[in-house]
């Protein structure tokens, strides 16, 4: 598995908005590139920068964090917070050298399967061209974007 | 530890493209699994007994079935878990089919690959899942229906009428709503205010309701069984000694265009909205009576002989809890003059289909209306399947409220030219064809093709729609005397309002959203609040009615019990690791956290019943004491490893 050449993606996907627009993608039989793998928490604000970072270190070549719209969180503020936490873990990244797109914040709601698959294709490409994470030992420098 | 793991071919749906055999010789290899099974059908009766079977059987202590979405059938399953003696919670779902089959179906190999990470995904959450059960909950009889159109009418008199304790709200002055203003109802021609009025004076007579005009729902915080409702009533001016004799009307110098009667006849600045209007009392607009505008008159209060009028009455905060929630907020007609090439507002005989209602209602009752003339045109889809507009959808009622209004045109002087231009002609329900091939007969003209313009004779007025036939393939330019404009549906201002104060999620066109478009389609994502009517998306006077009692159904089901069951994933906190910080209290949007000192030492503590169980909390802790129930770090880890290919293989 270690030398496959296929990118890794993990996505985030809260319960009620980017989950639910996930199946809506796959209801609609809108074809995406299988190299996403989907955890589901009930909120965005679940995931924990320290969540995003294991999974960037188990071998993750990007991290998608989806949620609902601001405005459409059904916990209220949940998504603001998601918001402030990913822009703080952005900024974590530059400093340990790693391309900060490798984490995305994308805002999906139930009804958008459409948009479900643009981003997921969009990201797999765009980690396709990074290629996977190499944290031992290598130079950081090859990172920065 | 003993796992079963149940593979669902979804009668082709997921063994099309997911090489099954592959999957389940995989999961046998996995660790702690003893059982893996296969079938067309998971949910069918025969899927669902083989894992009750096999966990009595074999005593497996934890399932996975792989298929759709939990979101579809996850509830199926953990009742059927809990039916084994198990906690519903040991169990997961591998969503195989909408998040792996369907969108991969090009690339077969790389399905049943992904299939094995999600099917390993769930093994690995469920062996760290923990024993929860679901908790009870009181729930009482209370219900908020928010807008006393048919809709909130029809839902308010069904749990009335079932013993529940109902708040309706309504903002206007009167309820009734939109249908009040209609002259007949297609496609049985029953006058509308006929079916309507008893229904409406059913409300303030039913015991169980509690009616709230001129009234609107301003905050709403709490959670289903505990909602915390504060109302905003604005003042009538007028007290409950009116007696509706109409002196003070006849003493106002103010005039104002009669919005019921759409400009048709004039009223004043004091005056009862309409003759079947409930409650009938009098009302001030504040807005355009002199008193509040300039200090003056009062003439109202001077010769009101029942001392009724009272301008000291102040707005005032009605505080109710309520256990459940209708939301009937209904819909506003489209503004005719957004769409600029038919110059509503600017060429004098260009109307909308509701002014021609109240039109028609006059005509019929001799009362005075404006000419209708000898040649009528209809345009159809006027804000609706409009994308230039950005309305998509389609409002469902004009092509028949146009084959009503045409055909009762046609009735009372058959001389007159009456013609239909539509996109398309949708006859959709019950006797709707019928109804509509009998326009047909009495001469009523439907032609198919998109007006392209619209041109007022600047001297006599008339004017001239041009379009293209595009049935006979020819361009039609026509002179008429009267063009309506059957406007559609879009999501009432009420409705907006509402959504922002329950924090609804609304569909594309921005109508409420159901929880399930087919299984759920009153529920919403908000527990124990339902929708209805207009507020949903565009549907006829049937439909609404049928979605009413529908919500007050879905409603009753929740309260009738007296106790309803809470999900147990809420947070949990670890005394031990907990420094006391407070963090999770700041994030919490629930109030749900406080902190307490325990053992001379301060530490958080979750109040379960508040607490929704979004995990924000959990994430934001510092030293991981605050954990989700069936969201645990620990488990949300083991899944990203899983779903890495980390684990065995």
């Amino acid at each position: 598995m270690k030398s496959n050449p296929d990118p890794k993606i993990i996505a985030f996907c809260c319960n009620w908005c980017s989950y639910a627009g996930a199946d809506a993608a796959g209801t609609s039989r809108l074809q995406m590139k299988p190299h996403f793998r989907i955890v589901r928490a009930m909120c965005s604000s679940r995931i924990d920068p320290e969540l995003i970072l294991d999974a960037l270190k188990k071998g993750a070549w990007g991290v998608l964090v989806a949620g609902c719209h601001p405005g459409d969180c059904h916990y209220v503020t949940g998504n603001y917070r998601t918001h402030k936490r990913i822009a703080l873990l952005k900024d974590l990244l530059k400093e340990l050298g790693i391309a900060p797109q490798r984490v995305r914040l994308e805002w999906i709601s139930a009804n958008e399967g459409g948009k479900f698959q643009k981003v997921v294709n969009e990201f797999i490409d765009e980690m396709s061209v990074l290629g996977p994470l190499e944290l031992k030992g290598q130079p950081a420098a090859k990172e920065a974007s | 530890m003993k796992i079963g793991v149940y593979v669902c071919h979804c009668g082709g749906n997921i063994s099309e493209v997911v090489d099954i055999k592959q999957l389940t010789s995989f999961a046998e290899k996995q660790s702690d699994v003893a059982i893996v099974r296969d079938n067309a059908h998971m949910c069918s009766d025969v899927g669902r007994n083989l894992v009750l079977e096999d966990i009595k059987k074999h005593n497996l202590d934890r399932i996975v079935v792989a298929a759709c979405s939990p979101q579809f059938h996850g509830k199926t399953f953990m009742d059927i878990v809990k039916k084994a003696g198990l906690s519903p919670y040991l169990f997961e779902m591998a969503n195989i089919r909408e998040q792996c089959s369907w969108p991969h179906f090009d690339e077969p190999e790389l399905a049943t690959r992904k299939a094995k990470d999600l099917v390993n995904v769930g093994i690995a959450k469920v062996k760290l899942d923990e024993s929860l059960e679901r908790k009870s909950m009181p729930i009482g009889k209370r219900v908020l229906v928010v807008g006393a159109g048919i809709a909130g009418i029809q839902a308010a008199l069904d749990l009335g009428d079932a013993g529940f304790e109902v708040f309706l709200v309504e903002k206007k002055p009167t309820i009734g709503g939109k249908m009040a203003q209609l002259s007949r109802t297609f496609p049985t021609e029953d006058c509308a205010a006929c079916i309507l009025s008893p229904k409406m004076a059913d409300v303030p007579s039913n015991p169980n309701i509690t009616l709230f005009t001129n009234s609107e729902v301003e905050k709403v915080s709490g959670f289903i069984g505990n909602f915390e409702v504060t109302i905003n009533k604005k003042p009538r001016y007028v007290n409950d000694n009116c007696v509706s004799c109409g002196i003070c009307e006849e003493k106002c110098p103010v005039k104002l265009p009669n919005e019921f009667e759409q400009g048709l006849t004039t009223r004043r600045a004091i005056y009862v909205p309409f003759e079947f209007a409930v409650p009938y009392k009098y009302v001030i607009d504040e807005p355009n009576c002199i008193y509040f505008q300039k200090g003056k008159c009062g003439n109202c209060k001077k010769v009101c002989p029942h001392d009724a009028v009272d301008f000291e009455q102040k707005p005032e905060k009605i505080e109710i809890k309520v256990d459940t929630i209708i939301v009937a907020s209904g819909y506003d007609i489209f503004d005719a003059s957004e769409k600029k090439v038919y110059g509503f507002g600017t060429n004098e005989n260009v109307i909308t289909s509701l002014e021609m209602e109240r039109m028609i209602v006059h005509e019929a009752e001799g009362r005075p209306t404006r000419k209708i003339g000898n040649r009528i045109a209809f345009i159809q889809c006027v804000g609706s399947r409009d994308e230039q507009i950005g309305n998509e959808y389609c409002s469902r009622i004009c092509c028949m409220y146009a084959t009503k209004l045409s055909q009762l045109l046609k009735r009372t002087d058959p001389k007159r030219d009456v013609y239909v231009f539509y996109t398309d002609l949708r006859a959709y329900g019950k006797g709707f064809e019928e109804y509509y091939k009998r326009a047909a007969r009495t001469g009523v003209k439907f032609i198919r093709g998109r007006v392209a313009e619209l041109i007022e004779d600047p001297e006599t007025k008339k004017v001239t729609v041009k379009v293209e036939d595009t049935l006979a393939r020819q361009i039609i330019e026509s002179e008429f005397d009267l063009v309506v404009l059957s406007v559609g549906m879009q999501p009432g201002e009420g409705t907006g309002k509402i959504a922002e104060v329950l924090r609804m999620t609304r569909s594309p066109g921005g109508f409420l959203q159901e929880a399930h478009p087919k299984f759920k389609p009153v529920d919403t994502l908000n527990d124990g609040v339902f929708i209805c009517g207009c507020a949903q998306g565009p549907k006829d006077i049937p439909d609404t009615v049928a979605q009413a009692s529908a919500a007050a159904a879905r409603a009753i089901r929740l309260m009738n019990k007296g106790e309803y069951e809470v999900e147990p994933i809420t947070a949990v906190v670890d005394e031990d690791l907990c420094s006391g910080c407070a963090t999770c209290v700041s994030v919490c949007p629930y109030d749900a956290v406080k902190t307490e000192v325990k053992d001379d030492k301060r530490v958080a503590k979750v109040n379960e019943f508040l607490c929704q169980g979004c995990g924000s909390c959990s994430a934001a802790c510092p030293s991981g004491a605050s954990q989700q129930h069936w969201f645990m770090s620990s488990q949300l880890k083991a899944m990203v490893g899983a779903a890495l290919g980390e684990e065995e293989e």
